[in-house]
């Protein structure tokens, strides 16, 4: 049986070709501190990196020596003293709104910016649709890349993905989004009249008429109107909002992309790794491989946990309780390795041909630059 | 005089009908959920389980086929309680709230086609929400369908008891506001009541939100700043729910090796007294394994003493605590089964 590749993040962050690195996977598996490492590591190697995350770890941004991450990208100045002369690291957190506010702002005039980003249905839209977080992420990585292709400021961005119920979410919030601005219903809701009087047929018209007269029903006359003004703004406002979407979502598919599939060694995690990877490879988008976090090491692999446990038993009847306590704990150890590298196995049986790699749990949370190189080496494969 | 009663121990919960169970991404609230209804089906209560995020959590908990948009039992209690699974679907909640309340036969087919349902569904704010907690609302009111359970009285309720696997922590407080949110923009009509009865219902006694947690610095940075946002919205919240605690039982026996000051795989002494002890049983390890066992029990007491720090975190939030050991096993249904009894002996169920 052929041996499942390795993923060689060294390899990946040293080519100059990367521009883009993706991380995506279900919530709760290190995603966000897989990004830092990663930027950290590659501004270490000589790269001029930004990493844009989404989750509002204090701690993360503390290990990176900011006291805080907001929506422009900060200079980190904590690089090691031997790291490869020319890189940098730029940090940033996504604000969904303040981003969705600069879109308007840069979209349109004045006078009609003020009128939206005063819209109840804007402010609700803007701070709390399930979508616009993944939006407005693309969005900013569409940004950060034509900031780094127009300034030449960065070579490389990094990207943590919003914790979705699921991990595909970040692909397609954008995608309806953006179909829906462009779709027959925007329209409706925006200018009823115009279209009934350009289709003309009599049956699209009484849809129309029953359409418009559910909405008001249910919505009431006044959320109808916010609405209204509303969309009708976005319409004038994003000519081109449905291109800049297709845009992003091309930008993916380029060589210079890569995905990086976050997990942890559990079936939901491993199972959503799944779906992600197949969805990836339907969409043609380019996979770098997965990294499975939280993998449980052992430290005395010579020991079987079944001859530990017994030798546990004979030390707690010779009254040796420590030993025996020690023992006992590696018996368990042992186990929960062994389930950490089937769940693995089972894995890549069913994607032979994904690099994976593996890192070893740590025992205490990353506090600092140092913590954050130590997850960066063992992503490399390192010891 | 009876003893005050431990503020840090659930009460049982009596009286409380919907459980809303939260946490952040990776803790296990999808386990604990389903171990709270299986604990409350052992009391003999019809429970239901619904989840709200598409992800087919019940299904795969429990062992048995994707959940259609109805309800259906996942799995008996004693006593005669059962629970019942539920994947709340907004798109279908969507059309039987309008086919219940506006009799829309047609228009529904209609709104569909000109994608009315979808921007309802995905694109308008709150919307999405708050047809997944009606749909809910809905259950917990409805009262028994005669035809059905022919042995209860008509107008009993059809559920004892729900359980709600709820969105994680970063999304809790929106979720179980959205129906104040959309009472706000919707200023009156029917999804303006409606709103304001899921609101209603949310703060009331009748309710609790629990809140899984690891004890690691994240999940419990998140989980303390959830309870603070969910007591300044009026949420009653329940008990924190400690998962995957990873203290042994026999956590003061390894303190013999030593302390955290220095790593025990380094120190002589430690070493010399791991081996002297693995002889007396005839056990000679080579000194790399010796020293990777010690390596292990540094690992593991670290990994204790950062449990306790942040242990005094969450106890100083005053909210009931249950704690459920890791297990080594992984989840599986006997793993639910093992949990729920755990929440039962800690007081989740009454």
């Amino acid at each position: 049986m052929a041996r499942t590749p390795v993923l060689d993040i060294d390899a990946m962050l040293a080519d100059r070709h990367t521009r883009i690195v993706v991380c995506c996977g279900s919530g709760g598996v290190g995603k966000t501190t897989t990004a830092a490492a990663l930027a950290l590591r590659a501004a270490e190697a000589g790269r001029e990196v930004v990493v844009l995350t989404i989750d509002p770890a204090r701690r993360l941004a503390q290990s990176l020596g900011l006291t805080e991450l907001d929506n422009v990208p900060r200079p980190v100045s904590g690089l090691a003293d031997d790291a490869v002369p020319g890189g940098r690291l730029d940090a940033m957190m996504l604000d969904m709104k303040r981003t969705f506010d600069e879109v308007v702002l840069a979209h349109s005039t004045r006078e009609a910016a003020e009128q939206i980003l005063a819209n109840p249905f804007y402010q609700a839209v803007s701070s709390s649709f399930a979508g616009t977080q993944e939006y407005m992420a693309m969005e900013k990585l569409g940004q950060l890349r034509a900031r780094a292709d127009r300034e030449g400021t960065w070579d490389l961005i990094v990207v943590d993905t919003p914790p979705s119920r699921s991990a595909l979410d970040f692909l397609d919030a954008p995608k309806r989004l953006g179909s829906f601005l462009d779709g027959r219903f925007i329209r409706l809701i925006a200018a009823p009249a115009k279209m009934g009087g350009r289709a003309g047929l009599r049956l699209v018209n009484v849809g129309i008429g029953l359409v418009s007269k559910t909405l008001t029903t249910v919505l009431g006359g006044e959320m109808l109107r916010d609405v209204q003004t509303f969309v009708n703004a976005l319409d004038t406002m994003f000519g081109g909002f449905r291109e800049r979407a297709d845009l992003t979502y091309a930008l993916l598919k380029e060589g210079g992309t890569e995905f990086i599939v976050v997990a942890a060694p559990e079936r939901d995690a491993l199972r959503e790794a799944s779906y992600f990877v197949a969805r990836l490879e339907q969409e043609g988008m380019p996979l770098a491989g997965v990294v499975v976090n939280r993998m449980q090491p052992s430290a005395a692999p010579g020991l079987t946990a079944a001859r530990a446990r017994a030798a546990a038993e004979q030390l707690a009847e010779a009254d040796r309780p420590a030993a025996a306590a020690a023992l006992s704990l590696h018996a368990e150890v042992s186990e929960l390795a062994a389930r950490h590298r089937n769940l693995v196995r089972r894995f890549t049986a069913g994607h032979p041909s994904i690099p994976v790699v593996e890192v070893a749990s740590l025992a205490q949370d990353v506090h600092d630059a140092d913590g954050l190189r130590e997850v960066g080496r063992r992503l490399a494969g390192l010891p | 005089m009876p003893p005050a009663p431990d503020p840090l121990r659930a009460d049982g919960f009596a009286g409380v009908r919907l459980h809303v169970v939260t946490g952040k991404g990776g803790t296990g609230k999808t386990t604990v959920a389903a171990a709270l209804a299986v604990a409350l089906a052992n009391e003999g209560l019809r429970v239901l389980l619904a989840e709200v995020e598409g992800r087919q959590g019940i299904s795969q908990t429990f062992d048995v086929p994707p959940l259609p948009t109805t309800e259906v039992r996942v799995a008996g209690g004693a006593q005669g309680g059962e629970v019942v699974g539920l994947a709340v679907d907004a798109k279908t909640a969507l059309l039987e709230y309008l086919q219940l309340f506006y009799k829309l036969g047609r228009a529904g087919g209609v709104l569909e086609r000109f994608g009315a349902i979808d921007f309802a569904t995905t694109i308008a704010p709150g919307v999405r929400d708050l047809l997944l907690i009606g749909r809910v609302y809905e259950a917990s009111r409805r009262r028994h369908d005669a035809k059905h359970h022919r042995g209860s009285p008509p107008e009993e309720l059809a559920y004892d008891a729900i359980v709600l696997d709820a969105p994680p922590t970063g999304r809790i407080p929106r979720f179980l506001s959205v129906g104040a949110e959309v009472a706000g923009l919707a200023r009156m009509g029917p999804i303006h009541s409606q709103a304001g009865s899921i609101t209603e219902l949310l703060h009331s006694d009748a309710t609790r939100v629990h809140v899984v947690t690891l004890l690691e610095e994240m999940p419990v940075q998140e989980t303390v700043d959830a309870v603070a946002e969910l007591r300044e919205l009026g949420m009653p919240v329940g008990a924190v729910v400690i998962n995957q605690a990873q203290a042994r039982e026999d956590l003061d026996a390894l303190g013999a090796f030593g302390g955290l000051d220095a790593p025990l795989n380094s120190d002589p002494t430690a070493a010399a007294k791991l081996s002297a002890d693995l002889e007396a049983v005839g056990l000679d390890l080579p000194r790399a394994t010796v020293e990777g066992l010690l390596d292990e029990v540094h690992r593991h007491t670290e990994r204790v003493a950062l449990e306790v720090e942040q242990l005094t975190v969450l106890e100083q939030l005053g909210q009931p605590l249950v704690t459920v050991p890791f297990l080594i096993d992984g989840i599986d249904l006997d793993a639910v089964t093992e949990i729920a009894a755990l929440l039962a002996e800690q007081g989740m169920v009454p």
